[in-house]
């Protein structure tokens, strides 16, 4: 795994209070983490303070699940 | 009943530690108050739940506990332990939306606005939590409750500062009366004892500055020493029920809410009236909804916060009671705990409570030479053993609000 992905499962697991076991790349934060819509935001805005990133609105919609967060950020840091 | 103060957690501890004179004040120590004019305050003791302290994530899941400001988290305590004893668990869809909710603050989460400001002053106000409004917002800690419970009736608060915790009982005892609801869960929380909270309330001339070396004598209702009010943080929750209902259900009842007063003073936004009148006719209109004579009323917690203001209020209690003046035992137990203001009268009601249940009035501690004489025994010093049937509990708050209520046995 990642550098990038064991940070956000790091941020995931702080944030969300859950098991590290249940934070699979598949996981999604609102069905299988017991996120709610406000816990998603602050998650996001964790994101974007841990790896200095800026994440749009619109590409924060599509985070959904702990793959689609890694994606984005590693996508980001290569660019 | 539900009490998280300085004294401690749990209705039982906090009683038996004010009736042993014991008092909750010391030197502030979540912050330093180094900078600031006053540096004592009442705060909730920490360490095991068994020995009453608060351990925060026994009450709150810890991934929950930062969206809440501390006045949340100590509102949830004390509900819950309040709750609990009450042994209310509404079953049936009907019973969950016939149960509400009233708990109060007078100030709400002033240190999660002070930190947000910051957050936003430093230019990164995009960074601001989606959870500051809601870990902020006063009415929050009737929707945790409501929500951790399923209560689904009516779903209020109370702000009237100091006040607050009578006008949130009396009020949602008339919920009740009114039919609107059969079970209120009511009272106050508050935890103001934060730099901005100090700051600001000593640059009112309110609190005591001259104790800061000996804090547990800083706070000494009536005492010609007294310089000011010492802040107390915490909660008092009650658990109020139709009398029919409750005993249908065979509930543990303490006591009986059989008046409340409410008064404006029309006067100044922090001095009380000449005579404190509209504490007068606050307690008026208390004795009067209860239908009782003053003389039945065997024992008053007194506002009485440590400041001028104590003797107005003595005055205006001594008009009242008239010749059973002589008769009544007057204390203020914020002379153990310190001033919870929106916590303080929901508190204090519940420490009424207790007094009729064990025929004792708690001490006023450090009276140690009263400023006014009075034919009224203010119990200096140590608690009193005495017949108490009714109680009268006063609070009375900044913008001149004024909120009486009487207690009596079952």
């Amino acid at each position: 795994m990642s550098e990038i992905a064991d940070k956000v499962k790091k941020i995931v697991v702080e944030h969300l209070g859950v098991e590290e076991s249940k934070v699979t790349p598949e996981a999604s934060f609102i069905d299988d983490l017991g996120a709610d819509s406000l816990d998603t935001v602050e998650l996001v805005m964790a994101f974007e303070e841990a790896f200095s990133v800026e994440i749009p609105e619109d590409a924060a919609e599509k985070i959904a699940t702990v793959k689609d967060a890694i994606d984005y950020i590693e996508k980001q840091k290569a660019a | 009943m539900g009490i998280v103060s300085p004294l401690g957690l749990g209705l039982e501890h906090n009683w038996s530690r004010l009736i042993a004179g014991e008092s909750g004040i010391g030197r502030i120590a979540s912050f330093d108050p180094s900078d600031l004019p006053a540096h004592v305050a009442g705060e909730v003791p920490g360490g095991p739940t068994e020995a009453g302290g608060l351990t925060l994530s026994d009450w709150v899941p810890v991934k929950d506990q930062k969206k809440m400001d501390r006045f949340i988290h100590l509102g949830l305590v004390a509900a819950t332990e309040a709750v609990e004893d009450s042994g209310w668990k509404p079953e049936s869809e009907e019973d969950r939306c016939r149960t509400g909710v009233m708990i109060g603050s007078g100030i709400g989460g002033l240190q999660t606005i002070y930190d947000a400001s910051i957050t936003v002053h430093e230019g990164r106000a995009r960074r601001l939590s989606p959870f500051f409004i809601p870990s902020a917002l006063i009415n929050l800690v009737s929707g945790h409750v409501s929500i951790k419970y399923g209560f689904k009736g009516p779903n209020h608060s109370v702000v009237t500062a100091c006040a607050t915790g009578v006008h949130a009982i009396g009020d949602a005892s008339r919920l009740i009366m009114l039919g609107d609801a059969d079970v209120m869960v009511a009272g106050g929380a508050e935890a103001a004892v934060c730099p901005l909270g100090i700051a600001g309330f000593s640059s009112a001339r309110a609190l005591s500055t001259a104790f800061n070396d000996a804090p547990e004598k800083a706070s000494r209702p009536w005492d010609r020493d007294r310089d000011g009010f010492v802040m107390g943080e915490g909660a008092g929750i009650v658990v109020l029920e139709e009398y029919e209902h409750a005993k249908a259900r065979g509930a543990k009842i303490y006591g009986e809410i059989i008046g409340y007063g409410m008064s404006g003073d029309a006067y100044h936004i922090t001095a009380p009236a000449e005579g404190h009148e509209g504490a007068y006719r606050a307690m008026q209109s208390a004795v009067r909804s209860a239908g009782i004579a003053v003389s039945d009323i065997g024992y008053v917690n007194a506002h009485g916060t440590s400041t001028m203001a104590d003797d107005l209020e003595l005055q205006a209690v001594e008009r009242l009671f008239g010749d059973a003046a002589s008769q009544v035992a007057m204390s203020s137990t914020k002379s153990a705990i310190g001033h919870l203001l929106g916590a303080a009268g929901a508190v204090e009601a519940i420490f009424s409570i207790l007094a009729i249940r064990d025929n004792v009035a708690p001490p006023t501690l450090n009276l140690d030479n009263p400023s006014t004489e009075s034919v009224i025994d203010r119990v200096a010093h140590e608690a009193q053993r005495r017949q108490i049937d009714i109680a009268l509990s006063n609070s009375f708050g900044f913008g001149g609000t004024n909120a009486s209520i009487i207690v009596r046995g079952v």
